[in-house]
């Protein structure tokens, strides 16, 4: 009992102090040769896996087509700005329900899946809004992808603020905050507990007389939603979205950042993201074969780290 | 009409290509129960392998070889990489080890061979249009089909009659017993993975005669290989040539009267397939359910 109060005690002291670190970012991150879109499109990417993490991580469905209800989030968010109303609010409103209503709508044609099956479904069903993105030239911009949109200045009571590069990143902190919110209360309640419960014996749940299907529906549902909420805050970051946001590649960088950070536990996305951004950042600038390294990422992270950085680190915490 | 037939003779090429990567995707899906993001990767690798024999070996000496070198390196990346990720029960991480081979396969034909489409010379015997009426029938074509029919029923042939494809099929379907009776499960399932990637560049060498070669070309064509595997159902390697079959010609068929459809198509149609008969056309009931 008292080593788990210590152990909580000290989670609770890392996550305020990684909270504290994401507050002053804008200030630190300049001085060791960052900017501060990068520390947004950390976050977007963040919080877009930490939704896949709910289907992938906590109720074990192999999801493998995430990127399509980002792309449909980004494309919900920038064709909002670009032909319905200069509103950021708005665009990322509709963004979400784009994305989620399309997660939820398919959701009935995956769930009854399992393992390598639910994988190549979600894969393929994802190729789907690629090729209508590429393909519907006149609005959607097909292959150069979407331009044209800005995001607008957000208007709270009579006070209008300027989204300046470091204002949106507050305003990416704050959004992050309320889906890693919704996330975490919903870890904790029957439906979370469920969602866990199916991951560890699928059977056995059905056993005990509860539908599994209805759960992982869920699961695959407030995954895209969320991902699809981060997907227009990336919109709206770089004023610009292609289908390279909904293709199966962006896909399988959701899920081997995923790994990477540990994917039995909750912050470990974050911290897979942040090291895969800064990374292909850093990467992509130095030489032009990245892809290669980035495929030897995959492989090595398989063979050698398949728990992952927290998963290592979670191990140690329980054997100790 | 002459259109219409065109593009369904077009759709029915495209079709074949998706039915021979499908093989050999189910092939190794079913037996190593790996997705293989990298089958497009052999495919390239076949295709590039034949390109740069075809000068020493001819035209037909390169398509031995290619689909050959492709299933040799095959057999090295599951004998190092995979294998040692059998014992993982989750499907993830062969999902993930394939897709950063993919990245690395198709960035390294980039490094090697350059970024730009290159052709494939194919003789003139098969170069020559069969009919004036339907120039688009070539020889070529027709020869494209006719080794797509032998590969698929030679494959048939292995499994139905040889003492290798019984025991393939037995490990599809119980691979503790099959260990058990005394096969040798590791070297079944090395053969069977170079036996798929074979399949993968059979196909590149193909179609890199009538597409020409670019480093990205495996990516187009594997992700309807998928599909035709989910469409025809999982399970049935027929189901898997009916389901390529179906897509390419419905796909090209599209392109006839609303040509912006023409991918969007083949995944509406497995779409509907999963609504109205989720485990696919000629797929096993319960499997992967």
């Amino acid at each position: 009992m008292k080593r788990d109060a210590a152990i909580a005690t000290k989670r609770n002291a890392a996550i305020a102090a990684m909270w504290a670190a994401l507050v002053a970012l804008p200030w630190w991150l300049p001085l060791i040769g960052g900017y501060t879109a990068l520390g947004s499109k950390v976050l977007i990417y963040a919080m877009a896996t930490m939704g896949l993490n709910l289907v992938l991580g906590f109720t074990g469905g192999l999801s493998f087509g995430q990127a399509a209800y980002f792309g449909l989030g980004a494309y919900g968010a920038g064709m909002t700005l670009k032909y319905i109303a200069p509103s950021t609010p708005l665009a990322v409103l509709i963004g979400i329900l784009a994305g989620g209503l399309a997660a939820t709508i398919l959701g009935p044609l995956v769930m009854r899946r399992r393992g390598i099956y639910f994988a190549m479904i979600t894969i393929a069903i994802g190729q789907l809004f690629y090729f209508v993105m590429v393909r519907w030239n006149e609005v959607t911009g097909g292959e150069d992808g979407l331009a044209g949109f800005g995001r607008q200045p957000l208007h709270l009571g009579s006070t209008t603020i300027p989204l300046t590069d470091t204002n949106y990143y507050f305003l990416v902190l704050v959004c992050f905050t309320i889906a890693v919110a919704v996330m975490w209360t919903l870890l904790q309640s029957p439906l979370g507990h469920t969602w866990v419960a199916i991951r560890e014996n699928r059977r056995r749940v059905e056993f005990l007389g509860i539908r599994v299907e209805r759960y992982v529906w869920a699961a695959f549902a407030v995954a895209g939603f969320i991902t699809a909420f981060a997907g227009a805050l990336n919109a709206l970051l770089f004023n610009f979205t292609s289908p390279q946001d909904l293709h199966w590649i962006l896909s399988g960088n959701f899920v081997i950042m995923i790994v990477l950070g540990g994917m039995r536990s909750f912050f470990g996305p974050l911290l897979g993201v942040l090291i895969f951004v800064v990374a292909q950042d850093y990467l992509s600038s130095l030489t032009g074969n990245w892809m290669t390294f980035i495929g030897l990422t995959f492989v090595l992270i398989v063979l050698l780290f398949p728990r992952g950085i927290l998963g290592v680190f979670d191990a140690r915490a329980r054997i100790a | 009409m002459t259109l219409l037939l065109f593009n369904a003779f077009n759709g029915l090429i495209q079709g074949v290509f998706y039915a021979l990567m499908a093989l050999g995707l189910a092939l190794i899906l079913s037996l190593n129960s790996v997705i293989n993001m990298a089958h497009g990767g052999f495919l390239v690798i076949g295709a590039y392998l034949a390109y740069t024999l075809a000068p020493y070996l001819g035209f037909w000496g390169a398509l031995v070889a290619g689909p050959a070198l492709a299933a040799l390196v095959g057999l090295a990346v599951e004998r190092g990489l995979i294998r040692p990720i059998y014992r993982r029960a989750d499907p993830l991480y062969s999902l993930l080890l394939t897709f950063g081979l993919a990245l690395i396969i198709q960035d390294l034909a980039r490094t090697i061979w350059g970024a730009t489409g290159l052709p494939l010379e194919v003789p003139d015997i098969l170069n020559s249009p069969v009919s004036t009426d339907y120039f688009f029938v070539t020889g070529y074509r027709l020869f494209v089909i006719v080794i797509t029919a032998v590969a698929a029923i030679g494959l048939y042939l292995i499994l139905r009659y040889t003492l290798l494809g019984i025991r393939i099929r037995a490990g599809t379907r119980d691979l503790e017993t099959t260990s058990a009776l005394g096969v040798n499960i590791y070297a079944l399932r090395a053969f069977n993975f170079a036996f798929g990637c074979f399949f993968a560049g059979l196909s590149g060498v193909l179609a890199a005669g009538i597409l020409g070669l670019t480093p990205p070309m495996g990516d187009s064509l594997i992700m309807p290989s998928f599909v035709a595997i989910i469409v025809g159902g999982v399970g049935s390697l027929f189901g898997s040539v009916i389901g390529g079959l179906l897509i390419g010609v419905a796909a090209g068929i599209t392109t006839t009267f609303y040509p912006a459809g023409s991918e969007a198509v083949i995944y509406l149609i497995m779409l509907l397939v999963l609504a109205v008969r989720p485990r696919g056309l000629f797929g096993e009931e319960g499997l992967f359910e």
